[in-house]
């Protein structure tokens, strides 16, 4: 079975033309980016707000909880047979899917920015505005990154399975090898999806060092925090 | 919705593929258990081994559950449309889910508890079983709840490489273009997920009576 996949991933013609590998990937990476993204602009705002004003926290809470048992499956067929077939609804799903992680981890951040740098800020008479932007938003971006890394890994994942109702991307190889019972296929095309969900993992790992603010990390390091 | 029940082989159905759900969500919660709870205590241990397995668990946890559906059978030679694929696939995510916290919640425990059972003459092992462990239920009990609702959600996607569970509802309201039946097919998985978190709740109040007790005393 491993040397039939080595020669299915090592085939040249399996990585050129619009349904190879190459193709299907930055596919997968653009439904990735495109929804992350889109929920992103919904969820960030939304999550400092609640997490700022505390309004709404009960039903932040409540809902990213009950998401997580949703079954992506589930969600993907029923948008997309109730909303027609095509890239929108599956799309739609994977932006639905991507919010309540990034919308809890953002409401987390600002609610749990440190009390005493807050008081601070307030004694030195900042407004709440630019307490919100020099002091509560900072401290929030470990965890609102922690936030959009989860959401990020769901719709890798959400992706393939949409390829079921007519996503393209990876999934699309693997389910394609599927129907053909071509197992280095599937499993060629579960590899490439495994290892894009790594990398896209460590990017946006790497990117969360390069933007939380020094003095933060310093902090944590101090507080003896590995 | 209700003519889908009124048909006795529907019903027959969903039962059982609600019994495989369970059965695929489960089996690997327990085993996954069973793995952590030794990784854990070894990440609790042996300083050098402590950044090293939970980050293994962490880039472990980032593989999506379709693709270690497929690679698990060609690794372990099992066919592809075994159920033992996706046993062994959700014991490893809850392995990797719970290193961290077996990990923490051996790390919660009194320092001067650990200290006090061996000077009892408690040897580690057992130290471990009947002292460490029950002590750490509490803080443990918070992630395997999490475990065991991802768990619940991922079974469905084996339905995408042919093995049973409330996700044959979804593929097969997909092709029949059946909204309903996928929609009862969210809700079961939805209410599942419920009840088995009362479950284990109910599990960890039996298992730690002193928490009782020391709040009724307060």
């Amino acid at each position: 079975m491993i040397s039939e996949l080595i020669a299915w991933l090592t085939d040249p013609a399996h990585w050129t033309g619009p349904g190879g590998i190459l193709a299907q990937t930055l596919l997968h990476l653009y439904y990735c980016v495109v929804s992350v993204a889109a929920a992103s602009v919904v969820a960030v705002p939304l999550g400092v707000y609640i997490g700022h004003s505390g309004r709404g926290a009960v039903l932040v809470v409540g809902v990213s909880n009950a998401m997580r048992a949703l079954p992506t499956l589930g969600v993907v067929t029923l948008l997309v047979l109730n909303f027609g077939l095509g890239e929108g609804p599956a799309l739609a799903g994977l932006v639905i899917l991507a919010i309540p992680a990034i919308l809890s981890g953002t409401y987390a951040g600002v609610r749990n920015a440190p009390a005493d740098a807050v008081d601070a800020a307030k004694g030195m008479g900042m407004t709440p505005v630019q307490r919100l932007w020099q002091v509560e938003l900072p401290t929030a971006l470990p965890l609102l990154f922690g936030g959009v890394r989860s959401a990020m890994l769901q719709v890798v994942a959400t992706a393939a399975v949409a390829a079921y109702v007519g996503l393209g991307g990876l999934g699309r190889i693997l389910l394609d090898g599927l129907k053909i019972s071509d197992y280095a296929q599937m499993a060629s095309a579960a590899i490439v999806i495994a290892v894009l969900a790594v990398l896209l993992d460590l990017v946006l790992a790497g990117a969360t060092r390069l933007l939380v603010p020094r003095g933060l990390v310093l902090a944590a390091r101090r507080g003896g925090k590995d | 919705m209700i003519d889908f029940f009124e048909s006795p082989s529907n019903r027959e159905m969903v039962l059982s593929q609600l019994g495989q759900h369970i059965y695929l969500a489960l089996v690997p919660l327990l085993l996954g258990v069973l793995v952590a709870l030794p990784l854990g205590r070894l990440a609790q241990q042996v300083r050098w081994l402590r950044g090293l397995l939970q980050g293994g668990a962490n880039v472990f946890y980032t593989i999506p559950s379709l693709a270690l559906f497929v690679i698990i059978p060609g690794l372990v030679g099992t066919p592809l449309l075994s159920s033992v694929n996706v046993i062994i696939a959700l014991t490893l995510y809850t392995a990797a889910l719970l290193v961290r916290p077996v990990r923490d919640a051996l790390d919660s425990v009194p320092a001067h508890i650990v200290t006090a059972a061996t000077a009892m003459g408690y040897r580690p092992g057992r130290r471990f079983l009947a002292v460490e462990l029950p002590l750490a239920v509490p803080v443990l009990v918070a992630a395997v709840r999490v475990a065991s609702v991802s768990n619940i959600s991922l079974v469905s996607v084996g339905a995408l490489v042919g093995i049973g569970g409330l996700g044959r509802l979804f593929t097969a309201g997909f092709q029949l273009d059946y909204p309903e039946q996928i929609v009862i097919g969210i809700v079961l998985t939805l209410l599942l997920a419920l009840v088995v978190d009362l479950l284990l709740v109910a599990l960890w109040r039996r298992l730690t009576p002193w928490a009782r007790a020391a709040v009724s005393r307060a």
